[in-house]
C-alpha cells in the first residue's frame, strides 16, 4: 500500500487537492541525539501532480519540507471521476505514487 | 597506427575507470548525478544565490499581489504551515524561502498551464525569520514576505 494520500475535490470550476506523504525528510544536519552523529539526509526531491495525462504541478523540494509533508494546490478543468495521481522521488531513489478520482 | 588507437582505447577506459572509483569512493554522491534536481540552487546558502540557481535572477519587486499566509508565532518550527498564493496571471514558477534557514530554498513549484498560482505546504524553521514567496511571470520575479516568530526551531541541533 502506498504511503500518500491524496484528496482531490471538485469547487466549482476549480479542483483542490491535498496529500500527505509519509516520510522522514532528514536534512542531513540533525544530529541524533543519543548517539551524536548526523543522521544521513533522506528527503523527497521531486514530487509530480498529474491530473488524466497532464502534468499540473512539479515540486522540488529540500530536507527544509516538514517530516511528513503535506502539500495542497488547485487546478481548473477537472471534472468528477478524474484520475489525479501523485508521485514522488527522495534522495536515496526511493519512490511512490498514488492515484485518486476527483470527487 | 594500430598502437596509437590502442593507447586511446587505453586512455578512455581509464578515465570511465576512475570516474566509477569516485563514486565507489564517495566522492561523488549520486545526488550530484541527478540531473532534475537543482542541488547548487537547494545546497546555497544565501538566497541571492538560491534564487540565480533555480529562477536564473534575483531581481525580484515586491509585490502585494504575491500573499503568504504563515502563523505570526510558530511554535514548533519543524511544521510551519505556509501558503502562497498570487492574483497576477501566467505564473510558471513559485519558491518558498525561509530565509533564516542554513540552506534557504525550501521549496519550488513549477506550474503546469492547468494549474491556478497556489501552493500549500508546511516547513521547517530554524529561527525566526521571514518566509518569503517568490513568483515568476514570463521573466519577471516578485514576491512579497512574512515574518514568522519562531519559539522552538525546527532544524535540529
Amino acid at each position: 500500500m502506498s504511503d500518500i494520500k491524496v484528496r482531490a475535490k471538485l469547487e466549482g470550476n476549480e479542483t483542490v487537492v491535498k496529500c500527505l506523504m509519509n516520510h522522514p525528510m532528514e536534512t542531513g544536519l540533525r544530529k541524533d541525539s543519543k548517539t551524536n552523529e548526523l543522521v544521513p539526509a533522506h528527503f523527497i526531491q521531486e514530487v509530480i501532480c498529474k491530473w488524466k495525462d497532464q502534468v499540473v504541478l512539479t515540486a522540488a523540494w529540500s530536507g527544509g519540507v516538514s517530516k511528513n509533508p503535506y502539500l495542497s494546490f488547485k487546478f481548473i478543468g477537472g471534472a468528477v471521476g478524474d484520475p489525479v495521481e501523485v508521485s514522488w522521488k527522495d534522495n536515496k531513489g526511493e519512490s511512490q505514487t498514488e492515484t485518486s478520482q476527483i470527487a | 597506427m594500430i598502437d596509437a588507437t590502442r593507447r586511446i582505447l587505453l586512455k578512455g577506459s581509464l578515465a570511465a575507470g576512475s570516474v566509477g572509483v569516485a563514486v565507489a569512493a564517495g566522492l561523488l554522491t549520486p545526488r550530484l548525478v541527478l540531473a532534475e534536481w537543482n542541488a547548487a540552487a537547494f545546497e546555497s546558502k544565501d538566497v541571492s544565490a538560491a534564487l540565480k540557481g533555480l529562477l536564473g535572477s534575483d531581481a525580484m519587486e515586491t509585490n502585494d499581489a504575491v500573499v503568504v499566509k504563515a502563523p505570526d508565532i510558530a511554535e514548533n518550527g519543524a511544521v510551519v504551515p505556509v501558503t502562497v498564493e498570487t492574483t497576477l496571471s501566467d505564473i510558471s514558477y513559485i519558491a518558498i524561502i525561509a530565509s533564516g534557514n542554513a540552506t534557504p530554498l525550501v521549496a519550488s513549484f513549477a506550474l503546469g498551464a492547468a494549474a491556478m498560482p497556489f501552493v500549500s505546504t508546511r516547513i521547517k524553521m530554524g529561527k525566526t525569520a521571514d518566509v518569503v514567496a517568490v513568483v515568476k511571470q514570463g521573466d519577471k520575479l516578485f514576491s512579497n514576505a512574512k515574518n514568522v516568530k519562531v519559539t522552538i526551531g525546527g532544524c535540529g541541533g
